[in-house]
């Protein structure tokens, strides 16, 4: 999983969403279509082209109070309409550690 | 013990009101997030996958029970009931939110604890061996000298902005449990012809992406000159490290390109310029360091007790005892290794519940005193021998007495693709895997001494490079591959291990070590000959052929 902090230049092969960190607790969240952030995949705005994509960063990155970190990742859009992590490292971020842990996380 | 005196506190409470403006101009947008980050770095917080990240030292790996007790509070209180002890002694928390940080910090400063330059690029914490003050045959406490060290470059206006991280590393035995060689700047005290006690320094050594074994740039320094031959060492690092190249810019990479021989020569030009300034270390300010560090009123006590005797007849007793206590340089003592590592579980993770009830058996049965190793194991540095078997119990029942200690199952591993942000591949699930699949303590004990490390990524935080085998997590094409290594080692005779062959899948990586460790069991000469040297006495072809050969 290459890391999205080396993410350079922006050309998308398929869906793709904004994520980022949320400032003052760190958590995970994803750009919505209203031009804010949801905890939950499920309300991510989802785009196609290279184009949207850069756009989709571009105002994402603006909000620099409410987010952290935002980069661009390839989501998977099932046939029933869900939107599902494209790569390992980012079912981690959307569904938590793969380990068991003593402890309820 | 070392005990802070007022100027110690000072600076911590003042540091935690300056972050907690710091973050609150953050939150509220008088900061920017690049203004910000190199601030929060500074104090040990980092941004992965899921949530901030807080690294908190435990300078030279000694913790009072208090200290413990407060890091369960702050496991508890601000994040999810547990933490992470690293290969750096310090310990990290995983789900903590800014806003809460600055609280956090303030708790944590009441028992003298801080997270200051626990990451960034100037000097981090100063480790040491983790036995410190109570091995057998040790010179004396490496724990003043590590002390001193980190007074001397704590907010170090001239290390605090260097190339790169900078990472020291002190040891007093012949033995190096500190992993010396890998460091920045390794010392390791001895006693010259003449009987002085001094340093052998050594230079460049670290791991990440380019390893290499740190060089003695000096044989023997005196302490009176150890801070200005450190300074040194750091000065010529400030004014020709790389600055433009992050892969290029720690001190190893200097060393490498200048050759040890023109680096010394660099040093020794800068040193004699100042060697005999402010920078002298006169005894009594050593004095004044020795004075404030408190060691136990030892009792005379008898080497086997009864309580000993009796216990031996109990084979699992036996079977802990044998793997999990060492030699204490008292008699009637023991240095007893908490194990972290149990079968299943996350390498170096403690739970809060834990925390505080070995913080409760460090006052009962260690006068109140805890170790952390780079090993990601704890230990109890002064239990008294007819302790051992309570003790044994007592800790057999919050899951930290695994005798496992230094066997295939006492796994060094980073937190990986689970948590990490630079992580390419998981590290955990691969140790909890290992650890199920040599979770039979007679075949473990049967393989030996065998120390196995594992990275998520080509940083190199869990020491992959020195583990007598070493697991590299990478990414191919979008799946986890690793690399295995085998024939390191981080003692005091450290090399870095051979690439065996090509990486193999995430799902393949537990069959590989085991036919590693089949190969092994087959090549040895006789029971007590370590993995490793029968590594280095074949080298890596028999266990290449063995992996590969069906693959």
């Amino acid at each position: 999983m290459t890391s999205p902090l080396e993410q350079k230049k922006i050309r998308i092969t398929g869906p793709s969403v904004v994520t980022a960190n949320r400032t003052w607790d760190g958590a995970v969240i994803w750009r919505t279509a209203a031009h804010g952030w949801s905890a939950e995949l499920a309300d991510a705005a989802v785009v196609r082209t290279s184009d949207e994509a850069r756009a989709l960063l571009a105002e994402s990155v603006a909000d620099d109070v409410g987010a952290i970190g935002a980069y661009i990742a390839p989501v998977e859009i099932k046939n029933s309409g869900a939107i599902k992590p494209g790569n390992l490292r980012e079912h981690i971020r959307a569904e938590g550690l793969t380990i068991d842990l003593s402890v309820p996380a | 013990m070392y005990a802070y005196d007022e100027l110690d506190r000072t600076l911590i409470n003042e540091r935690v009101s300056e972050f907690r403006d710091q973050v609150k101009r953050r939150l509220s947008g008088e900061l920017t997030e690049d203004e910000f980050k190199m601030l929060r770095l500074q104090n040990g917080v980092y941004l992965q996958l899921h949530a901030y990240m807080f690294r908190v030292a435990i300078p030279y790996g000694t913790l009072s029970s208090e200290q413990l007790r407060r890091l369960a509070h702050v496991a508890r209180r601000y994040d999810r009931g547990y933490g992470h002890f690293t290969t750096r002694q310090n310990i990290q928390f995983n789900w903590i939110k800014l806003a809460e940080l600055p609280d956090a910090l303030s708790d944590l400063a009441e028992v003298g604890i801080h997270a200051m330059q626990t990451s960034g690029n100037n000097t981090r914490n100063v480790t040491s061996d983790q036995w410190a003050g109570v091995a057998p045959g040790e010179i004396e406490d490496p724990r003043i000298w590590s002390e001193l060290l980190r007074q001397y470059t704590t907010l170090h206006p001239e290390f605090s902005f260097l190339p790169r991280k900078f990472k020291f590393a002190i040891t007093a035995s012949a033995h190096d449990r500190a992993a010396i060689k890998v460091h920045d700047i390794g010392l390791r005290l001895h006693r010259n012809a003449e009987g002085e006690t001094g340093f052998e320094v050594l230079v460049g050594g670290g791991l990440g992406r380019t390893p290499f074994i740190g060089k003695t740039i000096k044989p023997f320094v005196l302490g009176r000159d150890l801070l200005s031959y450190v300074e040194a060492i750091l000065r010529v690092y400030n004014q020709y490290g790389r600055r433009d190249n992050i892969y290029k810019a720690r001190i190893k990479i200097l060393v490498h390109e200048l050759g040890i021989e023109k680096f010394a020569q660099e040093v020794e030009e800068e040193w004699l310029q100042i060697r005999d300034s402010a920078l002298v270390l006169d005894e009594a300010v050593v004095e004044e360091v020795r004075s404030r560090f408190s060691y136990p009123v030892y009792e005379k006590l008898p080497h086997m007790p009864d309580e000993l005797k009796k216990a031996a007849h109990d084979p699992l007793f036996e079977r802990w005892r044998k793997n999990s206590v060492f030699p204490h340089k008292v008699p009637g003592y023991a240095i007893v290794v908490l194990s972290l590592k149990p079968v299943g579980g996350p390498p170096g993770d403690a739970t809060a519940e834990q925390m505080d009830a070995i913080a409760d058996l460090a006052d009962k049965y260690s006068f109140g005193e805890i170790r952390v190793g780079h090993e990601q194991n704890l230990a109890l540095p002064h239990v008294a021998r007819r302790d051992l078997p309570v003790l044994w119990q007592a800790l057999d029942k919050i899951g930290v007495a695994t005798p496992n200690v230094n066997l295939v199952s006492d796994i060094i591993a980073c937190p990986g693709l689970d948590y990490c942000s630079l992580a390419n591949a998981r590290s955990i699930p691969i140790a909890q895997e290992l650890t199920r699949r040599f979770a039979n303590h007679d075949t473990a004990n049967l393989i030996g001494r065998l120390h196995i490390n594992i990275s998520g990524c080509i940083n190199a935080c869990g020491h992959h490079h020195v583990g007598h085998i070493g697991i590299l997590g990478v990414e191919k094409n979008g799946d986890e591959f690793y690399q295995i290594t085998i024939g390191g080692r981080a003692d005091e005779n450290a090399e870095v291990g051979t690439l065996i062959g090509p990486a193999v899948k995430y799902g393949e990586v537990a069959d590989v070590i085991e036919d590693i460790v089949e190969a092994y069991l087959a090549l040895r000469t006789r029971p007590d000959e370590l993995f490793v040297d029968t590594v280095k006495r074949l080298g890596v072809e028999p266990f290449r052929e063995r992996v590969y050969a069906t693959r």
